[in-house]
């Protein structure tokens, strides 16, 4: 169902750290921490800047893939990484795409299983890369009988 | 407080949450703008199958991380890397654990995990905490 997507890439789609969205993502992982919201605290600490937390990448647009559609319901996150080069500094722009990595289908004990493999990319104003995330989802048989696909 | 440079192998940094609460993934919610209402209505979990509204399994990612965040002067997460094990439901009381498995010049690998009451694992994974030269 989902191998023809492999290889896909969407657009890339910019994004702003945006310091009310950091501070609101810190309080709700409860991180409330200085470095991720108190403004003058961010000017003096190494990066002369607050930061975001390593998650927060999650709500960053990163495009779509054409034709790609996931089921709204039962989907099971499965795995998820983060690879960064440096922390994400509040304020600054970044460039999202997404790419199908991987998708195949194991037996398990709720019958086949597909597990789909997405990566997103972000990189910053001079095109080098911030912070790679992948992330396994996992799609059981119910579901995709019920997609139809 | 010590440095995470001053940790050695089998050395812990831990911390136990207060019980997860419904307004915990409602904010979760509205912060990550993940609103599947498996995590936040009654009613849609029951029509998946589970026995309650469960915990994203990001925002307990989430929670983890802070586990190194006061050493952000000292280095930063390079690379974290977690399998989602089990569900967190509401009232669920999870622990969060850091262990130093090695330390290399350029930094500190770490496995990490977070337990719920009946010492299930949750989600478990590895850290690597890259120090600034």
């Amino acid at each position: 169902m989902y191998e023809n997507f492999v290889g896909n890439v969407s657009g890339k789609i910019k994004n702003t750290v945006e310091r009310g969205l950091v501070k609101r993502f810190a309080e709700s992982i409860g991180d409330a921490h200085p470095i991720f919201i108190d403004e003058e605290f961010g000017k003096l600490s190494r990066f002369g800047n607050n930061i975001a937390p390593p998650t927060f990448p999650r709500i960053f647009d990163s495009g779509s893939i054409e034709g790609l559609k996931l089921p709204e319901k039962g989907l099971i996150h499965g795995e998820q990484k983060y690879h960064y080069t440096r922390p994400l500094l509040v304020g600054e722009e970044i460039y999202c795409w997404i790419e199908v990595k991987d998708y195949y289908e194991k037996k398990g004990s709720n019958g086949l299983m597909g597990f789909l493999a997405v990566k997103r990319y972000g990189e910053d104003a001079d095109g080098n890369i911030v912070f790679t995330e992948e992330a396994v989802t996992i799609i059981t048989e119910a579901v995709r009988k019920a997609m139809n696909v | 407080m010590k440095t995470l440079a001053g940790l050695h192998k089998d050395e812990q940094l831990a911390v136990t949450l207060a019980p997860v609460s419904r307004m915990d993934l409602i904010k979760y919610s509205g912060a990550s703008g993940d609103f599947n209402p498996i995590h936040t209505v009654d009613v849609e979990a029951t029509k998946a199958g589970l026995p309650g509204i469960i915990a994203h399994g990001m925002w307990t990612m989430g929670n983890l991380a802070k586990l190194f965040t006061p050493y952000y002067e000292e280095g930063f997460i390079e690379d974290y890397e977690i399998r989602f094990a089990g569900m967190v439901f509401i009232d669920d009381v999870i622990t969060l654990q850091a262990t130093v498995a090695e330390e290399e010049i350029e930094g500190v690998y770490f496995h990490v995990i977070a337990t719920n009451q009946k010492d299930k694992t949750v989600i478990q994974g590895k850290v690597k905490f890259r120090k600034y030269a």
